[in-house]
């Protein structure tokens, strides 16, 4: 267990970042992870005060304050309506409803977990994410590069004329997943789709040399699941072998691609 | 049958104290000054203790007390920490603490302190220094090896079972009737096959606990979440070196147990403490200790030879079981026999059967009692191979079963060659054929979307007690107003056995349930129970609360014919009143009544204990049938419905009969899909937290449906048998089978999972 | 540090150890019914509300509960008897160890969805762990609970 010397739960996040500076303190999210280290650390950084728990939506994007509790983000309207309901399918799985009360899609996100559905789902979308001193960076230049000890805010959802896929392999049901796949069409770029738990972090793959052609058939998406399977790096561990999560790639990357052949897909 | 209490669907005594959560387990009643234990544990999974400093963890603060093996005679008698009755067939290997650690997780030191913060700081404070030698892994290349898990000279065995610590062997058997080679010879088909399961943990919810003070008398109070109150008295007496007159063992409700609290996990170190300190002290375990640290299921290889005719008579059957016990022997030399003389004898016309089996000791977690004890293992392999043999003859698997299975009636040379008396397993048979419509569903369908459903089945069965060992004992007194209180032995973990107990007594007297109240279990005011164990409650100590009840019947006539100055011989007791009434002449007494003349002036003791103990050990059977859905691509698998008939003689509760056999049948199929056990090279548990030890959840399942086909057993209270662990056997063959018609690949290893599914697809 | 925590409505401030978590501060009031079942988040025996939500309370601090309401199953006593009733007779509390963890979420569930379909409950109570009753007698208990609850309703 976490052993925590100081907690402290700041009035601003001017003072969240000063104190974040400090290489022994931590800010907690949902705790969820982070209680089980054996570490410690001399001040625990807490959030909740600062209002950031709310989801709002405008006609042009969502606004994720980074203490939204992952249920939240589940059962809200507009980002089920959003989605076509894949964002539910990607959180509903994550160990129960009391966890996804306490985890937050803060934690989430800023962890950069292999394992993690959220960050799948989210890099198929449109989103950034706003740090306090860097600013608002795309998700995918967030997850490759290292932002030191800056505090995460918020996350956005840009809303696209788009729709979404999302499906996870798991050993069991409420278990990390084996592999998790989101996809995408955006506009003014080609297909996407997201492959996370490879077990490394979520990876996006467009179709940039246009396999699915026009008309995505059969025969096109077998052959982007197979430029799928060459190009996802995957890796053992506990839960599947390097070998069964490129097979898993391959079979999820065809459904993927065919859920948008004929509107519908085999969800 | 017209049965009062028994055979009803009565709601346990303790329920509603439960539902709201009432603080009735061992840590809510924990004094709150008890120091706090935790273990210091090996990291290595063969190691010497060169040296080990705790001065530095002595003089932290808020630290009582530190201990290691110094502090214990090495040269001093071991002990076993199985749960069974003396001599124990479990070899003493162990001390209380050993200079020797045999696997990771073997404990080092005790650490008690005042709050939980002190002892985790001294914990980082104790220097150890380990001579680390080479770990013994593969239980394969166990027997003979060279390393050796127990070298010492003063490991021992007080049972002629086979063992032979130079040779890491916990046990060897081997038993047969009939000429099983001729038996093979003559069949037409011999299909020869090797199984593996591994060591499955109970994953009770509540995990080990103990907590100890020091009684009025100064004897060690031991108050623990476990079933066996007077072995653990023994156990810790042998441990502690200590009289047995001076502890106190105890149980209050218990979070589940399943076979985990039949040996002694956390009492140990509190007993040590509390001795050494006189302070009140509890260790609690945490997951990862109980799930690294305890005694699971033994891992087991089968070999199965099994012959047969060409129209499916099934000639004969030869096992061969090697079981890994790892570090210490805890029901080693039993379990294995189960896995041949409760699986064997499902088939009844075999001409011959042959049993041998090896336990050997490894570098891992001590294996201990799990549900179906050894029944299970052996099951999954024997009922697979006769699903194989089915296909491999062609004919459908319930067929095959029904032109061989045991009936009622019928000696049973491999169930140590008892008569089979009561017995409806063809009834089970037909019963989960009709259940999961076999006809329409066997053996494959394709539901679309890549996805397959395909059945499969298997049948079990299991024993009700140890014959000729176990001892149930039971008291019932006559209380102030007429109503009576049952004393046991046995520990209720859950299952119910406070109420089934209770309702055999109501039954006998004639009474309301709610005349009875239950006291159990506590060495010092229970009559003696071997313990829940071995599905022995219902049956054996059932009996002893059958027979206490009557005989307390005639002390409470006896009684009523003194009062009323009339013949005891005369008068009969229907449980509200004592009557005499030879030809009109009507005299009658209330139970009010003799019961407050009981405690004036009287002497006749309204107390009767009673202690039962049976030759036999009649089985209960079961059949279960798995559907399962399996996406062909992905590989991912759920049982989307499980059938299940249960033949259990007189099921005394129906409502807990039922959720028994749900709870089981869960477990089995946890076994079989998902509940994986990985060491690394070193010895390390990979699975050791509910994270990554997945037992199923409710999102896991789909329907489960339980039937009950009643035999009537003669020698049962009220013709009841047990029913506790044949509950679990079932699932892993039947979904096997189930598995290999959806892919036409057959697995003899469990669990059996996703990623070897769709890999085989390929 | 100091917190102040309105406990099953009562209001209570404490000095606690900065990094205690929720279970062992409700414990330490006499909440004997919240458990810890593991220390992986994965058993839901420890679920308590937090501001009427459902929580792991072994994930989280007890200081985050300051100047917020905390439930346990003591606060709870009228309906926990109500449907816990409905458990007892099907005989699926059995050891009872994750009841009150079960017995409180399922009240979420009830006050969050007045009719929930069985996928429904069975999704909404993965996160409850339960090792002796198989889930099936659990769920008889609750699809007949709410059959109760809708026929009470009506009249």
């Amino acid at each position: 267990m976490l052993k925590i010397k100081e907690y402290k739960k700041v009035k601003s996040l001017e003072e969240a970042w000063e104190l974040n500076q400090k290489r022994s303190s931590r800010l907690i999210g949902g705790m969820m992870w982070l209680k089980m280290s054996r570490g410690s650390c001399a001040m625990a950084i807490d959030l909740s005060g600062l209002g950031l728990d709310q989801i709002r939506e405008d006609p042009s994007q969502f606004e994720i304050g980074c203490m939204v509790p992952l249920r939240a983000i589940e059962q809200h309207q507009g980002l089920i309506a959003y989605t076509d309901g894949a964002i539910k399918e990607a959180l509903r799985h994550i160990v129960g409803v009391q966890f996804r009360n306490t985890a937050t899609v803060g934690g989430s996100i800023f962890g950069k977990y292999g394992f993690s559905d959220v960050l799948t789902m989210f890099l198929a979308m449109d989103t950034f994410v706003e740090l306090y001193r860097s600013g608002i960076v795309p998700l995918s230049e967030f997850v490759k590069n290292d932002y030191g000890r800056d505090v995460l805010v918020r996350i956005y959802v840009k809303k696209q004329p788009a729709r979404f896929f999302y499906q996870s392999v798991r050993n069991t049901q409420t278990d990390f997943p084996v592999l998790t796949c989101a996809a995408a069409f955006l506009p003014g770029q080609p297909f996407m789709a997201v492959f996370g738990a490879r077990p490394g972090r979520a990876v996006r793959l467009l179709d940039h040399n246009a396999i699915l052609g026009e008309q995505i058939t059969e025969e096109t998406a077998r052959e982007f699941a197979e430029f799928a399977a060459e190009r996802i790096r995957t890796g053992s561990n506990m839960r599947g072998s390097k070998e069964y999560r490129t097979h898993l790639v391959k079979v999820l990357a065809k459904r993927a691609a065919l859920f948008f052949a004929d509107g519908r897909g085999i969800l | 049958m017209n049965f009062q209490t028994v055979n009803k669907p009565i709601r346990k005594i303790d329920a509603m104290q439960l539902v709201t959560g009432q603080p009735v387990y061992t840590d809510d009643i924990a004094p709150k000054d008890c120091l706090i234990i935790k273990l210091l544990r090996s990291p290595y999974a063969n190691a010497w203790i060169r040296e080990i400093d705790t001065s530095r963890a002595k003089e932290s603060p808020g630290i009582l007390a530190v201990y290691t093996w110094e502090d214990v005679p090495q040269d001093g008698r071991r002990f076993t920490c199985a749960g069974q009755t003396y001599p124990e067939p479990s070899p003493y290997d162990r001390l209380l603490l050993d200079r020797h650690m045999r696997y990771v997780g073997d404990v080092a030191a005790i650490v008690a302190g005042e709050t939980e913060r002190a002892v985790d700081l001294a914990l980082k404070k104790i220097k150890v220094t380990y001579e680390v030698n080479e770990p013994l892994l593969d239980f394969r290349k166990a027997k003979d090896n060279k390393i050796l898990v127990h070298p010492e000279d003063n490991w021992e065995t007080l049972v002629p079972v086979g063992a032979d610590n130079l040779r890491n062997l916990c046990a060897h058997d081997e038993s047969a009737d009939g000429d099983i080679e001729k038996a093979l010879k003559e069949s037409d088909l011999v299909l020869d096959r090797v199984y593996h399961t591994k060591a499955c943990q109970q994953t009770m919810m509540e995990t080990f606990r103990t907590f100890c003070t020091i009684d009025t008398y100064g004897r060690l109070h031991v108050v623990s979440s476990t079933q066996i109150v007077f072995h653990c008295r023994r156990i810790l007496a042998n441990a502690l070196h200590i009289p047995k007159s001076m502890i106190r063992v105890a149980k209050p409700r218990i979070g589940g147990g399943f076979g985990a609290k039949q040996t002694v996990i956390s009492e140990l170190y509190p007993a040590f403490v509390t001795w050494k300190t006189k302070r009140p002290s509890k260790l609690i375990l945490s997951r990862e200790e109980s799930m690294t640290a305890s005694t699971p299921r033994h891992e087991m290889e089968m070999h199965v030879r099994i012959g047969a005719s060409k129209d499916g008579k099934i000639q004969g059957i030869d096992l061969y079981t090697l079981s890994n016990t790892g570090a210490y022997g805890e029901h080693g030399p039993t379990t294995v026999g189960l896995s041949g003389h409760k699986s064997i004898p499902l088939y009844g016309n075999t001409k011959a059967y042959r049993f041998v089996s090896d336990v050997v000791y490894t570098n891992v977690m001590s294996a201990g009692a799990y549900r179906g004890y050894g029944a299970t293992q052996g099951i999954f392999a024997v009922e697979s191979a006769v699903n194989e043999l089915a296909e491999m003859l062609q004919i459908d698997p319930i067929r095959l079963r029904g032109k061989n299975i045991v009936r009622q009636g019928q000696k049973m040379p491999a169930y140590y060659g008892m008569m089979n008396t009561s017995c409806a397993l063809d009834r089970c048979l037909a019963k989960v054929k009709e259940m999961i419509k076999w006809d329409e569903k066997y053996p494959v369908r394709f539901v679309g979307n890549n996805k397959v459903r395909s059945v499969g089945i298997s049948m079990a069965m299991q024993s009700s007690g140890i014959p000729g060992v176990d001892v149930g004992s039971a008291t019932l007194k006559v209380n102030d107003g007429g109503f009576y209180t049952l004393l046991i032995g046995a520990a209720d973990m859950g299952t119910g056995c406070d109420t089934i107990l209770a309702q055999i007594a109501a039954e006998t007297l004639e009474c309301p349930l709610e005349n009875i109240t239950v006291f159990g279990a506590d060495t010092d005011a229970s009559p003696y129970d071997s313990g829940s164990y071995a599905s022995s409650t219902t049956y054996v100590t059932g009996k002893a609360v059958e027979q206490c009840a009557k005989e307390l019947r005639g002390r409470i006539a006896a009684l009523g014919a003194k009062i009323l100055d009339v013949p005891a011989e005369a008068v009969s007791f229907d449980g509200r009143e004592v009557i005499f009434d030879p030809d009109g002449e009507h005299k009658s007494i209330s139970l009010q009544q003799i019961a407050a003349y009981s405690m004036d002036g009287n002497t006749i003791a309204l107390e009767v204990t009673k202690t039962n103990s049976s030759p036999f050990s009649p089985p209960p059977f079961m059949v279960g049938a798995a559907e399962v859905e399996i996406d062909l691509q992905t590989g991912e698998i759920k049982v989307i419905e499980f059938d299940a008939c249960v033949d259990c003689g007189t099921p005394v509760n129906t409502n807990l009969a039922r959720v028994q056999a749900e709870g089981g049948i869960v477990q089995g199929i946890g076994m079989a899909l998902t509940e994986n056990i990985t060491y690394n090279e070193n010895g390390t548990l990979y699975e050791n937290s509910l994270m990554q030890y997945k037992i199923p959840c409710r999102t896991d399942i789909g329907r489960i449906h339980v039937a009950f086909e009643n035999s009537y057993e003669e020698s049962g209270p009220f013709g009841a048998k047990s029913i506790g662990e044949v509950v679990i056997n079932t699932p892993p063959a039947a979904i096997a089978d189930a598995v290999f018609h959806a892919t036409g690949k057959r697995f003899y290893e469990l669990p059996i999972t996703p990623e070897q599914i769709a890999m085989s697809q390929i | 540090m100091t917190v102040t925590v309105e406990l099953n409505s009562r209001k209570i401030t404490r000095e606690i150890e900065p990094d205690m978590l929720l279970t062992d501060f409700v414990r330490a009031e006499g909440c004997y019914s919240v458990k810890r079942g593991c220390e992986t988040s994965n058993c839901g025996l420890c679920t308590v509300f937090l501001d009427d939500l459902p929580v792991l309370s072994c994930s989280v601090p007890a200081a985050r509960a300051d100047n917020r309401k905390v439930t346990t199953l003591e606060g709870l006593l009228e309906e926990a008897k109500e449907f816990g009733a409905f458990l007892a007779d099907e005989g699926a509390e059995q050891c009872g160890f994750c009841n009150p963890g079960f017995v409180m979420n399922a009240i979420a569930l009830f006050r969050e969805k007045a009719e929930p379909t069985e996928q429904e409950i069975r999704e909404y109570l993965a996160g409850n762990l339960c090792r002796c009753s198989g889930y099936e007698g659990q769920l008889r208990a609750i699809l007949k609970f709410l059959e109760w609850k809708k026929e009470r309703g009506q009249r």
